[in-house]
């Protein structure tokens, strides 16, 4: 759900700019003061891995394919927001290299893709693990598939709210379009994000280990 | 990094961006979907229409100057999981040795 330039108008896309602008520059320098030489090669192998994800479309639904978002996944690892600052810098490269979301629109991307999903998806997570047992596989594997199924739908949900505010789309169908796709596509990220996670719990569990930034 | 999880993890991104990104379905994603449905082609044209800020060399995930499709795609995609990553990393030992 790569925004392009020119479908946001500039009273969303400044501001989606600015607010991401000051999480990154924040998420920037907390990383800065807390990083350790073991985050930086999963720093950039889970934004490896996260980029090419992104480019594995998959059909969801009659001539509609979907892609796989990685933020909570990212934060499960790293933190709300060290993941933040990896997100972002795929969302960079696919914006300036590739053309896969607008420049303008860079900031709504970053957010809606990236930071509801490292952040606000990483405390839903949190909080699903409190309830269900915080150090249980069964708490961090359920709340990391709820919390990334609700940042695909809550992502998609934004997309609207924030075409449909630049005038281009109407606000309840695009909104029920949106989410609707995406409920299936939040159940395959879901799916995806367990999935990786129990794999690396199998045969690396010390990765968890690392401090969340 | 003296770690070697890391190149295993590389070697699958790589995989997945070289050669299964070639099997990706090419619909249009829930966004263009929904622009389409609403808009018609000609409507995005309309608004996309010169409005890129950056020329970008690798648009919609081709790499320039490769005639067979397929491989353009898998050096798009191998070339962007490298820049990813390599982006990546540099800034993490940028912020790390100017710790704060």
């Amino acid at each position: 759900m790569h925004i392009p330039d020119g479908f946001l108008s500039p009273e969303i896309w400044v501001p989606m700019w600015i607010v991401s602008a000051l999480v990154l520059g924040y998420s920037i320098r907390q990383v800065n003061k807390k990083l350790g030489e073991k985050h930086i090669p999963l720093m950039g192998v889970l934004a490896a891995f996260i980029f090419a994800g992104q480019m594995l479309n998959t059909p969801v639904a009659a001539g509609t394919s979907g892609h796989m978002l990685g933020g909570v996944l990212a934060a499960v690892f790293l933190g709300p927001l060290a993941a933040s600052v990896i997100m972002a810098s795929v969302f960079i490269v696919q914006a300036i290299f590739f053309q896969d979301g607008g420049i303008t629109a860079l900031g709504a991307n970053i957010f809606n893709m990236g930071l509801i999903g490292t952040i606000g998806g990483y405390y839903i997570y949190l909080t699903i693990r409190k309830i269900l047992g915080s150090n249980t596989r069964k708490g961090m594997m359920i709340g990391a598939g709820v919390a990334a199924f609700i940042a695909v739908v809550l992502a998609s949900a934004a997309v609207s709210i924030e075409l449909s505010a630049s005038g281009i789309f109407p606000l309840k169908e695009s909104l029920i379009a949106m989410v609707g796709i995406h409920s299936i596509v939040g159940i395959i990220e879901a799916g995806i994000t367990v999935a990786v996670l129990s794999f690396v719990l199998k045969v690396r569990p010390d990765l968890f280990k690392l401090d969340k930034i | 990094m003296d770690e070697k999880y890391w190149v295993y993890g590389l070697v699958i991104a790589l995989i997945m961006g070289g050669i299964i990104s070639n099997f990706a379905s090419t619909h249009p994603d829930g966004l263009e979907r929904v622009a389409i449905d609403t808009l018609e082609e000609s409507g995005i044209e309309e608004l996309t229409e010169g409005k890129e800020v950056v020329n970008s060399p690798m648009s919609d995930y081709m790499a320039p100057g490769i005639e067979n499709e397929a491989l353009s795609a898998s050096i798009a995609g191998v070339t962007g999981v490298l820049i990813v990553f390599l982006m990546v990393i540099s800034m993490g030992k940028i912020l790390k040795r100017n710790k704060k």
